[in-house]
């Protein structure tokens, strides 16, 4: 009998392994306990402390993917109602959205994803910057065009793994954090998760790997090649200040993302590229990345210039070869699933985890899921 | 400076120093000495750090008035520098720091880069206050703010103050107050007579020092100011004239004892508890850190030299590790002296002759700093009495009784504990909280080094959007390309 086979005989037989705390893994995870199910959940650092507690925490539709705005916009109403379904709240808030155009090019641009995005759903108006200063008085008097979109809105999404943690606690699920899996064994009868250090073993029925940029280790782990690419997107925070803005703006090709939070601190966010990779996460800014992204967001809200900056950090994003998420079966190994790896996946992460868990529950999913298996031999675009 | 200050470009240099006051600048002086491209950068306007602070701009000694040696020390000091020719780069705050040791600088002419073959981080310490009912009352201030007031300002801080914590900063802030001719209404001490006589073997290397001290005992007898050791203050409380302090005995582990307080009407408090290495640099540059109590809390591993586990970054004095001023300035130099030999520019044999000489020349000085250190420890029961509903941390107001719920909730470490209740996340980005919140945590999870601290991150002091942004246009913005549709 091997070392982990007996760790195994007292051990306890979950219905599913959830292996990655983040929300899309810990809403899956809530989603299959409250249908019933003995879930642990498993995460090698604390729950929602990698890209779900360090992004922007921006609920717009502005910076989604056109085809996934239907996912947003379910998405969005349960942040909004996260008390609710939580019992804790993080701070979500709706506030109008505004996209930005101070250029030609960029009015053309941003026409263009308005419209794309609008035909999937998304309440999204081309408007005058008359009517954009109306709602943002604090705007660029170089603005030629913006888009409106009411339903926008953000969230403090450092809050996020508390609240998690909350639910997740009074639904029963068995949480392990800062135990990394190195290996997972999977057999007819399901599969055993291993560990390195203290960590007995877990075994579980079903296994759902929810990763973020991370899936595609996860993957290797069950002998499934599917490329995720990282990016390191870099975030940074004011100190308090007076108020200077109620909206959240973003530009035409959606690499600013601004918000004032009711404390008086000021996100700026976009996807500015920082260093990091895979292994070691993000490891520092880059410096002109830093002075573009401060200028872009002095540029739009003049008043921003005299905020004083308190942080600045890296989080990681993950895309597909096709930037579409990753939601259904594992090729070719029975009862495992994976989900993750969406654009703006924080947007769209609850209800994400919301149709994993009624695919694995063979219940019809609200809206349809995105087969892994279309990833397997996609080359990853070249940058 | 201003024609090198083009903003363009990047500076190469051998060496950046960051801290000017006696490691910073002793190592600035080797490292010239030994022909090294130096750079000394510190925020405030001249060399001398925290113990030798220079003089506000504008201000000057008045002539005829003996000056403190401290004052000599530092004035000392800084002619050296001037004579040397060592290029400072004073008034100029260091906002972040690249893997690759590209210092960014905010100097009058926007953020200018450097990029140097080696950093040294001399940088200090930051005082820890422990904290009590009323600590973050305006009035209530640190001993190294009432130093500050007193060797840099002229000013009292209070006219009638109250000096507690404990170290040896302690008996300097009295005396001080006493000189410029305020009233210090009492002494608080958490250390006992005991733990004073225990570093006497210590303070033997250093008979001037301990003079010194002895000195400064007397002089308080002599005004009549009551010394309460192993005392701590309980709470502070606002009154029409100023505070009453309510002070309760405490155990050797500075946890507060039944009985009735003693109460003292003051307009100032000033109170500290230590010093705590500063670790923003290290953190930032992901050096290795261990937890040592003793040299007042998380510090960069390092060898005797000042080489850290990053290649071509080394510490140096107090934020290394707490060993007091005297003992700083021959760190300094241990660590410029291993920069030269590192980037090859002196000769194996001057190396270990000098070398061997500096760490002779270090080892009283830091035997009496160590043992002073030893005083100024963090003790375990001060910080277990935190009443529920005082603040730890001042930046965010977050409570005692906050942070124990989020251990009650399932908060393990450190920044988990940050995500859930913003404790270290306002502009001081918790040099001031951290210590006290991970020893709060510490008494849930285990240890400090379960707890963890604090990730490191830029800006290592606030800027502004428009300091960092510097003039510009729309298309000055290079905007890359759009996100997928």
């Amino acid at each position: 009998m091997t070392a982990s086979a007996k760790a195994l005989e007292s051990g306890k037989d979950y219905d599913t392994l959830v292996i990655g705390g983040g929300v899309m893994g810990c809403s899956t995870a809530l989603h299959l306990a409250r249908a019933g199910m003995q879930v642990a959940l498993v995460d090698r650092g604390a729950l929602c402390r990698e890209a779900s507690g360090v992004n922007a925490g921006t609920l717009t539709l502005h910076m989604t993917r056109a085809s996934l705005v239907p996912y947003a916009m379910r998405a969005w109403q349960m942040w909004m109602d996260a008390e609710n379904w939580l019992g804790m709240d993080v701070l979500a808030k709706q506030a109008p959205g505004l996209t930005l155009a101070f250029t030609q090019d960029e009015c053309e641009l941003l026409t263009l994803r308005a419209n794309a995005r609008r035909e999937q759903g998304a309440p999204i108006e081309i408007i005058s910057p008359e009517r954009a200063r109306q709602i943002e008085p604090g705007l660029h008097p170089g603005l030629l065009m913006a888009g409106y979109c009411e339903i926008d809105g953000y969230a403090s999404a450092y809050l996020t793994g508390r609240a998690m943690t909350h639910a997740l606690r009074n639904a029963g699920v068995d949480i392990f954090e800062n135990s990394a899996v190195e290996s997972i064994d999977s057999g007819d009868c399901g599969h055993i998760a291993n560990f390195d250090g203290k960590q007995a073993p877990l075994r579980g029925r079903r296994i759902v790997l929810a990763g973020g940029v991370w899936i595609e280790n996860m993957l290797a782990m069950l002998g499934v090649q599917i490329p995720i690419k990282v990016l390191i997107n870099q975030l940074i925070i004011t100190e308090r200040i007076r108020p200077v803005m109620r909206s959240v703006l973003s530009v035409a090709n959606g690499l600013l993302s601004l918000k004032q939070f009711a404390n008086g601190t000021v996100l700026i966010g976009g996807g500015w590229q920082g260093d990091g990779n895979r292994d070691q996460g993000g490891i520092e800014s880059r410096p002109q990345n830093l002075v573009g992204n401060m200028r872009l967001a002095a540029y739009a809200v003049p008043a921003l210039a005299e905020a004083r900056v308190a942080r600045v950090w890296l989080g990681l994003e993950a895309e597909t070869a096709d930037a579409m998420p990753i939601i259904g079966d594992v090729p070719g190994v029975a009862n495992a699933y994976v989900v993750g790896s969406a654009h703006s996946g924080y947007t769209s992460g609850p209800f994400m985890g919301r149709i994993m868990a009624q695919h694995i529950l063979c219940q019809p999913t609200d809206l349809p899921i995105f087969n892994p298996a279309r990833l397997l031999g996609m080359p990853m675009p070249v940058a | 400076m201003t024609n090198e200050a083009d903003s363009s470009a990047l500076h190469k240099i051998d060496l950046m120093i960051m801290g000017a006051g006696p490691a910073g600048a002793r190592a600035a002086l080797r490292a010239k000495a030994s022909g090294l491209r130096v750079v000394l950068v510190d925020e405030n306007n001249d060399a001398g750090g925290q113990v030798w602070r220079p003089l506000p701009d504008g201000f000057s000694r008045l002539s005829g008035v003996a000056s403190s040696a401290e004052a000599r020390d530092g004035d000392a000091l800084r002619l050296e520098l001037r004579k040397a020719g060592v290029v400072c780069l004073f008034g100029h705050k260091v906002w972040n720091i690249g893997s690759d040791l590209r210092t960014d600088v905010i100097s009058p002419e926007g953020s200018v880069s450097w990029l140097p073959s080696a950093l040294l981080v001399a940088t200090g310490t930051t005082e820890r206050v422990i904290p009590f009912t009323g600590w973050t009352a305006p009035g209530v201030m640190g001993l190294a703010a009432a130093t500050i007031l007193l060797k840099s300002q002229n000013m009292l801080p209070g006219r009638s103050t109250l000096v507690a914590g404990n170290g040896p900063l302690l008996l300097a802030v009295a005396n001080g107050i006493l000189k410029a001719g305020g009233q210090v209404a009492a002494v608080i001490d958490l250390a006992s007579r005991t733990d004073w006589m225990l570093t006497l073997p210590a303070l033997k290397a250093r008979p001037d020092l301990l003079w010194q001290g002895l000195r400064w005992q007397a002089n308080l007898r002599l005004a009549g100011v009551p010394v309460l050791y192993r005392h701590g203050i309980d709470s502070v409380v606002s009154t029409p004239q100023g505070f009453d302090a309510h002070v309760k005995p405490v155990d050797s582990s500075g946890a507060p004892l039944s009985g009735a307080a003693r109460v003292f009407s003051v307009d100032c408090v000033t109170v500290g508890h230590g010093l705590v290495p500063g670790t923003d640099v290290t953190r930032l540059l992901r050096a290795r850190h261990r937890y040592a109590a003793e040299s007042g809390g998380w510090i960069a591993e390092s060898d005797e030299m000042g080489r850290t586990s990053v290649k071509g970054l080394y510490v140096a004095g107090d934020g290394a590790g707490v060993a007091g001023a005297a003992a700083a300035g021959a760190h300094g130099e241990l660590a410029a002296l291993a920069c030269a030999n590192d980037l090859g520019r002196i000769s194996t044999e001057h190396y270990s002759r000098e070398r061997t000489a500096l760490l002779s020349q270090r080892r009283k000085p830091a035997l009496f700093g160590r043992a002073m250190a030893g005083l100024m420890a963090l003790r375990e029961g001060a910080v277990a009495a935190i009443k529920p509903e005082t603040i730890v941390c001042r930046c965010e107001d977050v409570t005692r009784a906050e942070i124990d719920a989020a251990v009650h909730e399932g908060a393990r470490d450190l920044n988990q504990l940050k995500a859930w209740t913003r404790c270290g996340m306002g502009p001081c980005q918790g040099r001031t909280c951290s210590d006290v919140a991970g020893a709060l945590l510490a008494i849930h999870v285990g240890s400090r080094e379960d707890v963890g601290c604090f990730t490191g991150r830029a800006p290592l002091r606030p800027v502004s959007l428009a300091e960092v942004a510097g003039q510009y246009t729309y298309a000055d913005i290079p905007i890359p390309k759009a996100a997928p549709l």
